[in-house]
């Protein structure tokens, strides 16, 4: 199919379910190629923690289908649905591949381009290729599979993609600090993260964030609380409970939420639940230094109203801010910029993600390699044309 | 063993010798070269050892500004360049060729920034593996990759192997533990790629330049993490009369919803050297021998190591031993680490290294020893169970005429069996020149040329770390300066 549009050359929209239809840059195209098609698990071995599938698989099928052995996919994949105005649900594995977006285990499992094992994938000039493989070490050739995570379909298709699973954790805790300023709890935040203790989701909601909560035993939440996950095997999740509550003493007593309860809660940050879709507001990513977050914040906020969630121990923030015709694109980057870090466009009117750099633009000599990598792929540009970058 | 091709150096560019001296003299000074005989020879080889090529010249820069101007000046006048660690490679990933110089930085050694609250180390790549973590550790932080020569090889060989080591099925190989990287390209440019946060902006070009043997560019620095250190870890030993127990074994201890930090595999002839060698106190009377590791506190250890204990105890094994001390887990692994040095001892040996899923443990070892003794040979196998890496150690005479050549005849059919078996060619040494021509069993056509335009865009003319990694007759047209299998930009 790629390829007979490739030797037309015409310009291909690459979509799944449509989940991610309005994040991103709108891409140029004269065609609209669905991966929605390409569905089922090709591959599924429990024992050896591993999974392939094909790339237009929804995510909760696969999930439904772990969750039945006692299985997960570690990185916790975001679906931007809700958040962006697009029908939640509908992220396909691909899409998950496509846009490298990891949910709060990030910090112990990784991301889901480090679950990646392999993949199949038609490039720009229509050819079939696979790279990686289905087992955990690989390092035959480049590393092409990685390389193509977060580059939003704009240098292959993917077909078939294989990755690791994990166990399904057998019991699960979350401690709630309530009351912590920004600052506090992400150096509190920080300090767990320096220990042993494999806290293995650490999130901080500022107040305006905290009352978005609609999570039972959170919604009468009026200030900002700090959640971390802990999970391990039941006999021992008391002792390492202890061991963080004494680490943190100096930050208040917090609230438990048991197993149930914090499955059900961290699920809806695997939503974005509390940034929900708004046409007067912008949503934005900005991937930062934990010990930074706070201050990125704080200077952002100087230059307009802002809510914030603080993700992977404050390495990652969803930043919620006033519509406006650049979406604050100057004062975000820059406040991110001179701290380190940089800044995604995720939600914003076209019009908006049409005129701004929805990514940070790239330094020269790394924008040089990327036009490469993109040529080397696609050189007449057909797939998803515009989607990152307006001439890419 | 002149089984593998090398091609034939450049007479033109050994011709210019002295001219490229004195560019090179000028512009980085004499006292960073190389140039007499016996110390070039020193560069001949990598841990590779049956294949040597003395190279021109070797070069020692001390910063990122002098590999740039070295690279720059190479690249002016069409000189190849061998990018060189410690040279522990074992599959001739840095094998020099006569007509090529070797950039070693290993004089690049130094920790430029440690920062615990984020959780990052920013080194020069010449540091070794083990360095980062001694300098981390009295801070209770670790650098997780640990390849069994980490004593010795530098973070750049890591990033160019994409190392992974025994305790990878929890921490991950190199690719996952490192942020950032400073790079120069064969031009002279020097450019960051990723740096010290969690994710890359754009395209993820960091995941292209781990693992990519050199091909791509010169590491100068790296930004990895760093891991806060477990409060304890623990080994114990499992017996067994057969690899398909301890096979099987390993299947239900990872079904049980267990990841325990490291799973190795010895066979018998693999034990009875080991234990001979490190007195590690490994049963003798077994055919299968696994070493499972726990972290965690003292209770959780101990809960841990019960559970395993029990799941064991469903596959027949003939002895289950815990670790009872710190001095016992030492030996318990220091026996498995000085494999390597142990059978080496007492034979030649070709160390292979490719990886099959885990379910065709069995049949792929029944292969493995049909396939050595076929050639006459015999095998001990070593095996990072948890992951299905394999690596069988085919032993044989380098004195012996011709042992040497089925040796490497073995190894080969080795690691096409493992992909037949939907595994692959390596798991962690990287191809090199050793397993160039075997990429084609592994990957079509398309698939290498999908590699070799990535190849080409960081690298036009070819000159890094040239004649490795692909097929040499695939390369050619490239190498001579001809990039056919680019595709019109437009």
């Amino acid at each position: 199919m790629v390829a007979k549009l490739a030797s037309q050359k015409r310009r291909m929209e690459v979509v799944g379910h449509g989940a991610l239809r309005n994040a991103g840059r709108v891409a140029r195209s004269d065609v609209v190629l669905s991966t929605a098609g390409l569905k089922g698990v090709t591959l599924y071995e429990p024992t050896e923690i591993v999974m392939s599938a094909r790339s237009g698989t929804p995510v909760y099928e696969i999930e439904a289908l772990l969750a039945a052995r006692g299985q997960m996919l570690a990185f916790e994949p975001v679906d931007l649905g809700p958040a962006t105005g697009a029908p939640g649900g509908a992220l396909s594995i691909g899409g998950v591949f496509a846009t490298n977006f990891s949910g709060a285990r990030r910090v112990t499992a990784g991301s889901a381009r480090d679950n990646l094992l392999g993949v199949r994938a038609v490039n720009g000039l229509g050819e079939l290729f696979k790279s990686g493989g289905r087992v955990m070490k690989n390092v035959t050739g480049l590393d092409v599979a990685r390389g193509l995570t977060g580059s939003w379909g704009t240098l292959a298709v993917m077909t078939e993609v294989t990755f690791k699973v994990a166990p399904l954790p057998q019991t699960m805790l979350t401690l709630a600090y309530t009351g912590l300023p920004d600052d506090l709890a992400l150096e509190a935040v920080t300090a767990v993260m320096r220990t042993p203790l494999e806290v293995s989701g650490a999130v901080h909601l500022p107040k305006a964030c905290a009352e978005r909560l609609k999570h039972p035993k959170l919604k009468d939440v009026d200030q900002p609380v700090t959640l971390l996950r802990l999970e391990t095997f039941s006999t021992s999740i008391d002792e390492r409970k202890e061991k963080l509550k004494a680490a943190l003493k100096v930050y208040g007593t917090p609230r438990e939420l048991d197993s149930e309860a914090t499955w059900s809660l961290w699920s809806e940050f695997r939503t974005l639940s509390v940034m929900p879709f708004s046409t007067e507001t912008s949503l934005w990513r900005i991937a930062c230094l934990p010990t930074k977050a706070a201050e990125i914040v704080a200077a952002i906020q100087k230059f307009m109203d802002v809510t914030a969630f603080y993700d992977w121990g404050g390495a990652l923030i969803w930043l919620e801010v006033p519509a406006a015709a650049d979406a604050g694109a100057a004062d975000v980057r820059r406040a991110v910029s001179v701290r380190g870090g940089h800044a995604t466009l995720i939600r914003a009117q076209p019009e908006v993600r049409a005129s701004v750099d929805v990514f940070e633009p790239l330094k020269p000599e790394i924008e040089r390699l990327t036009r490469g990598v993109k040529s080397a792929f696609d050189p007449d540009r057909l797939l998803n044309r515009g989607r990152m970058y307006a001439d890419l | 063993m002149p089984h593998i091709e090398l091609p034939e150096p450049d007479v033109g560019v050994l011709r210019r010798r002295p001219i490229l001296i004195e560019g090179l003299r000028n512009r980085v000074g004499a006292d960073l070269l190389i140039l007499d005989e016996d110390g070039r020879r020193a560069y001949e080889t990598d841990a590779f050892t049956a294949y040597r090529r003395i190279p021109m010249l070797v070069v020692l820069p001390r910063t990122t500004e002098e590999v740039s101007k070295i690279l720059k000046y190479c690249h002016e006048n069409d000189v190849k360049v061998i990018p060189r660690g410690a040279g522990t490679s074992l599959s001739g990933g840095a094998l020099p060729t006569e007509d090529a110089i070797v950039l070693c930085i290993s004089k690049m050694n130094r920790v430029l920034e440690i920062d615990y609250d984020n959780r990052f180390a920013r080194v020069e790549a010449g540091i070794t593996n083990l360095e980062i973590t001694s300098r981390v550790s009295a801070n209770g932080f670790f650098y997780a990759p640990d390849p069994s020569s980490q004593l010795a090889c530098t973070i750049a060989g890591n990033l160019g192997m994409n190392s992974g080591g025994a305790h990878c099925l929890k921490y991950g190989v190199t690719t996952h533990n490192v942020l950032g990287v400073k790079m120069v390209l064969i031009d002279g440019t020097i450019v960051e790629i990723g740096g010290t946060v969690l994710e890359r902006n754009g395209y993820d070009l960091l995941s292209l330049v781990i693992g990519s043997e050199g091909q791509l560019g010169v590491i100068t620095e790296a930004t990895v993490k760093i891991v806060p250190s477990p409060e304890g870890a623990r080994p114990m030993m499992i017996g067994f009369r057969s690899p398909e127990a301890a096979g099987s074994c390993v299947a239900a201890i990872i079904a049980a919803g267990i990841i325990p930090v490291a799973i190795e595999y010895m066979d018998h002839a693999a034990i009875e050297v080991c234990e001979a060698f490190a007195g590690a106190g490994y049963p003798l009377d077994v055919e299968a021998l696994l070493i499972v590791e726990v972290e965690g506190s003292e209770a959780e250890i101990g809960i841990l190591l019960g559970r395993i204990a029990e799941i064991a105890a469903k596959h027949d094994p003939k002895t289950v031993v815990i670790s009872a001390s710190a001095d016992q887990s030492a030996r318990i692994w220091a026996g498995r680490k000085a494999a390597f040095g142990a059978i080496g001892r007492i034979s030649d040996y070709l160390c292979m290294d490719g990886t099959i899923p885990l379910a065709q443990l069995p049949h792929a070892l029944t292969r493995i020893s049909q396939i050595c003794a076929e050639h006459d040979l015999k095998v001990a196998n070593i095996f990072h169970a948890g992951d299905g890496n394999l690596h069988p150690l085919v032993l044989y005479d380098a004195n012996k005429p011709g042992d040497a050549d089925r040796a490497e005849l073995a190894g080969e059919a080795i690691l096409k069996l493992c992909v037949e078996l939907g595994g692959c060619l390596t798991g962690e040494h990287g191809v090199g020149i050793e397993k160039r021509e075997l990429m084609s069993s592994q990957f079509s056509p398309v698939d290498l040329d999908v590699q070799m335009r990535i190849k080409s865009v960081f690298d036009p003319t070819w000159r890094l770390n040239p004649a490795k990694v692909f097929p040499l007759a695939a390369t050619e047209p490239m190498r001579a300066g001809r990039p056919a299998s680019m595709p019109e930009v437009a």
